[in-house]
C-alpha cells in the first residue's frame, strides 16, 4: 500500500527459551543442547494509514501483544522491517524512540507508585526536550485536562486515582510525548464496563482528531468493532484476515474469524445455542503444517490443499483472508 | 411450586478494617429454585463475590457474616459450627472459582485430588472414587477422562483446568453450585464451550447455579434470572430477558447503555458518570444517588426498599418502567 504510514513488512519474531543451568553447563562441555524456538509472529505484513485506528484481535498466545511490542520498537524483529513514515522505528544506534508510545493493560503497574502524576507526565517530555522545565507544571495540567481529568490533580500519587482515572493518566502520558503512533495493548480490559465506556469515548475523541495513528490490540471484539477503522485477526502468529471493520464483522471470510465471532456471547442472542470451535489452539512450539487452523476448521480439506499448502492473504469480499476457500 | 433449594435473607457481611467498617454485603436476599440459574452481576466492589463466599461460610477475618440467614434445603447455614459446615460444603453446596490454576493442587494428580474430594464426604473405595471422578470429567466434556486422571494440573490448558474444577464441584451432585467469574480468565472460544456445557449439565442434573460475573452478555447466555448488585445490595432482580430489555433500576440501565454492543460503531458511548463508591463510605440512602440521572435528593436520602412482585424487584424510588399490570 502506498499510503502506508506504519508499514510492517514480512516481520517474524522468534523467542529462544533461556537455557537451564544444567543445559548451559552441558553446552560448555561441548554437548549439543537443543532448544525449540517459539515463533510468536510469523511473516506478518500490514500497513496502517495516517490517522487510522487498526484493531488487532485474537486469542491468548496468538502473538498480538508481541506484534504490538515490535511496532513500538520495544522488541526487535528476527526478520522483516518495520517503518514509520519511511524510516525505521528507532533511529540507528538509538535504544529508544519517541515516535511510538504504548498504553498497557494494567494502569496499576504502568505508573510508578512513588511518582506524582505531574512528574510522571513531564518526565519523558523533559528528558527529550519537548518541553521547557519552566513550563512543566502548566504542561502537566494541560495534559490532564486533555484527557478529562481535573488539572489540580497534578500533585497526587497514582494510588489516589481509580482504575479508570489511572488509565487516563497512562494515555495522557503516552500522548505527552507527541508520538506519531500509539500502540494500545488491551487498554480497557481490566476496567469495569461503566468506566470502560469513558476510556472508549476518550479514544474515539483521539481518533476524531485525525493526527494519531493507532494500533489497538484487544481480545474484546465488541470494543474493536466500536473503535477501529480496520481490523486484523491473528491466529498462531499470522494474520488470517484483515480489512475494514464493518466488512470483516458482517461478512467474515476466514473460518477462524467466523468461529471467533460466533463464540462471543451477545445480549440480544439470549440463550441461543453456541457453536464453539472444536479443539484447542495448537501449541506455537509445534504449529500444524499448511493452514494452521486446519485441524479445527469445519470446511478444511485434507491433505490437499489445507494441510499441504499454507494459504496466503488474498482479496475476498471487501477484505483479505488467508484461506484456500475464501472469496 | 416446590420449596426453593436456597433461600437467602438479609445477608450482611462486613469487614472491620482500620479505616472503618466496609459493608461488602449489606442486606442481600434472594431465593433459588431447583435447577435454576441465577446470574449475579455487578462491577468491582459491588459485593458479588463476597456474597458468593458468604453463602458457603468462606469469609475470612476481618470479614464476618454479621446478620441474615442462608437456608439450604431448609437448613440454616449461618452460625453453623465449622465442623458441620464442612460437611455441607462440597457435598450440598460447592464453589467454582475464577482462577483454576490456584484451585487445583499443582503437586497432586487430578485423580488423587478428586479421590480426596470424594472420600472427604463418603466412605468409598479408591476404585469407586476413581470411577466417579472419571464419570464427572466425562460429563464436563473432557476427552479421555480415565487417562487424564493421572495427569497433573499443569498438563491441562486453562479451559480444561476450569472444566476439571467444575467437575470437582459436581462430584457429590450438590444442590447448589456457586461459580465466581469462572470464564473471565478464558478466551471467548473456550468460554463458549464451557457455557454450552454448563447449560446442559444444569438442565440434566437439577443443580441450581449462582453464576457471578461482571459480564452481562455472558450471564444473559446462561441465566434464568438476573440480580444486579451495587454497593453491597441487590438493586434489581428479575427474569433475565426482562431485566435486560426493560431495566427498572437506573444503574442497570446505565450499565446497559455503556456497552458498545448497544450502540452504533463509532458513536460515543454513554458511561455512568462518577465512579462506584468505596465500601467504607457508601452514600446515605440510595447508594447510587450521586451518580443517578433520576435522583431527587430529598427523596433519595432515604434508602429505597425493594418494590415490585416476588419475580421482579428493584430498589429505587423512581424506577424506569412499570409493568402494565402494576401501573393499572
Amino acid at each position: 500500500m502506498s499510503d502506508a504510514f506504519v508499514s510492517v513488512a514480512g516481520v517474524s519474531k522468534l523467542f529462544r527459551p533461556a537455557l537451564s543451568v544444567g543445559d548451559r553447563i552441558a553446552a560448555r562441555l561441548g554437548a549439543s543442547v537443543e532448544t525449540r524456538p517459539v515463533q510468536a509472529v510469523s511473516d506478518v505484513s500490514l500497513a496502517i494509514r495516517r490517522g487510522e485506528m487498526l484493531g488487532l484481535v485474537g486469542e491468548s498466545g496468538c502473538g498480538k501483544s508481541t506484534l504490538g511490542r515490535l511496532v513500538a520498537g520495544i522488541l526487535d524483529p528476527s526478520a522483516g522491517r518495520i517503518e514509520i513514515d519511511g524510516a525505521p522505528v528507532r533511529a540507528a544506534g538509538r535504544k529508544v524512540t519517541t515516535r511510538v508510545q504504548t498504553v498497557f493493560q494494567d494502569p496499576f503497574s504502568s505508573l510508578d507508585p512513588r511518582m506524582r502524576i505531574g512528574e510522571a507526565l513531564t518526565e519523558g517530555p523533559l528528558a527529550h526536550g519537548l518541553v521547557d522545565r519552566r513550563d512543566a507544571t502548566v504542561f502537566a495540567r494541560d495534559r490532564l485536562a486533555a484527557v478529562g481529568l481535573d488539572p489540580d490533580m497534578v500533585g497526587r500519587f497514582p494510588h489516589q486515582f481509580s482504575g479508570g482515572q489511572r488509565q487516563r493518566v497512562a494515555i495522557a502520558r503516552a500522548l505527552a510525548m507527541r508520538p506519531d503512533v500509539l500502540v494500545c495493548d488491551e487498554p480497557v480490559a481490566s476496567l469495569d464496563v461503566s468506566i470502560q465506556a469513558q476510556i472508549v469515548n476518550l479514544l474515539l475523541g483521539l481518533r476524531a482528531g485525525g493526527d494519531l495513528t493507532t494500533l489497538f490490540i484487544s481480545h474484546d471484539l465488541g470494543i474493536v468493532r466500536h473503535l477501529c477503522d480496520r481490523v486484523a485477526v491473528m491466529y498462531l502468529g499470522r494474520i488470517v484476515e484483515i480489512g475494514p471493520t464493518r466488512s470483516v464483522y458482517e461478512d467474515p471470510q476466514h473460518p477462524y474469524t467466523r468461529s471467533l465471532l460466533a463464540a462471543v456471547p451477545r445480549l440480544e442472542a439470549g440463550r441461543a445455542v453456541f457453536t464453539p470451535a472444536v479443539g484447542q489452539i495448537p501449541s506455537p512450539l509445534d504449529p500444524p503444517p499448511g493452514c494452521a487452523f486446519h485441524p479445527r476448521c469445519p470446511i478444511a480439506r485434507v491433505p490437499d490443499p489445507c494441510r499441504s499448502e499454507r494459504p496466503l492473504l488474498r482479496d475476498a469480499g471487501g477484505q483479505e483472508a488467508a484461506c484456500h476457500f475464501a472469496g | 411450586m416446590t420449596e426453593p433449594v436456597l433461600v437467602v435473607r438479609d445477608l450482611a457481611t462486613h469487614f472491620a478494617t482500620r479505616a472503618g467498617v466496609a459493608k461488602a454485603v449489606d442486606g442481600v436476599s434472594f431465593a433459588l429454585d431447583r435447577g435454576e440459574v441465577l446470574g449475579l452481576v455487578g462491577e468491582s466492589c459491588s459485593g458479588k463475590s463476597v456474597t458468593g463466599f458468604s453463602l458457603l461460610g468462606l469469609v475470612d477475618p476481618p470479614g464476618r457474616i454479621v446478620g441474615g440467614s442462608v437456608r439450604l434445603n431448609g437448613r440454616e447455614l449461618v452460625g453453623l459450627p465449622p465442623r458441620e459446615l464442612r460437611r455441607v460444603r462440597g457435598r450440598e453446596i460447592a464453589m467454582v472459582f475464577q482462577d483454576p490454576a490456584t484451585t487445583l493442587n499443582p503437586v497432586l494428580r487430578i485423580g488423587e485430588q478428586m479421590r480426596l474430594a470424594v472420600v472427604a464426604h463418603e466412605r468409598v473405595s479408591a476404585r469407586a472414587a476413581r470411577a466417579r471422578a472419571a464419570d464427572v470429567l466425562r460429563r464436563v466434556g473432557l476427552p479421555e477422562p480415565e487417562a487424564r486422571l493421572d495427569a497433573y494440573p499443569h498438563q491441562f490448558s486453562g479451559g480444561m483446568r476450569q472444566r476439571v474444577a467444575i467437575a470437582v464441584a459436581l462430584l457429590h451432585g450438590p444442590a447448589v453450585i456457586i461459580a465466581d467469574e469462572p470464564t473471565t480468565a478464558l478466551d471467548v472460544s473456550v468460554q463458549a464451550g464451557i457455557l454450552a456445557e454448563m447449560r446442559s449439565l444444569v438442565a440434566e442434573s437439577g443443580t441450581a447455579l449462582v453464576w457471578i460475573s461482571h459480564d452481562l452478555a455472558v450471564v444473559s447466555a446462561l441465566s434464568d434470572r438476573l440480580a444486579v448488585m451495587y454497593a453491597g445490595r441487590i438493586v434489581e432482580e428479575g427474569p433475565t430477558a426482562l431485566v435486560l430489555t426493560a431495566p427498572r433500576h437506573p444503574y442497570t440501565a446505565g450499565l446497559l447503555a455503556s456497552l458498545p454492543s448497544q450502540a452504533e460503531p463509532g458513536v460515543p458511548l454513554r458511561p455512568i458518570p462518577g465512579q462506584a463508591p468505596s465500601l467504607l463510605r457508601i452514600p446515605e440512602g440510595c447508594a447510587f444517588q450521586p451518580r443517578c440521572p433520576r435522583a431527587v435528593p430529598a427523596t433519595c436520602r432515604v434508602a429505597p426498599e425493594p418494590t415490585g412482585g416476588p419475580l421482579r424487584r428493584a430498589r429505587c424510588h423512581f424506577p424506569l418502567t412499570l409493568d402494565p399490570a402494576e401501573a393499572a
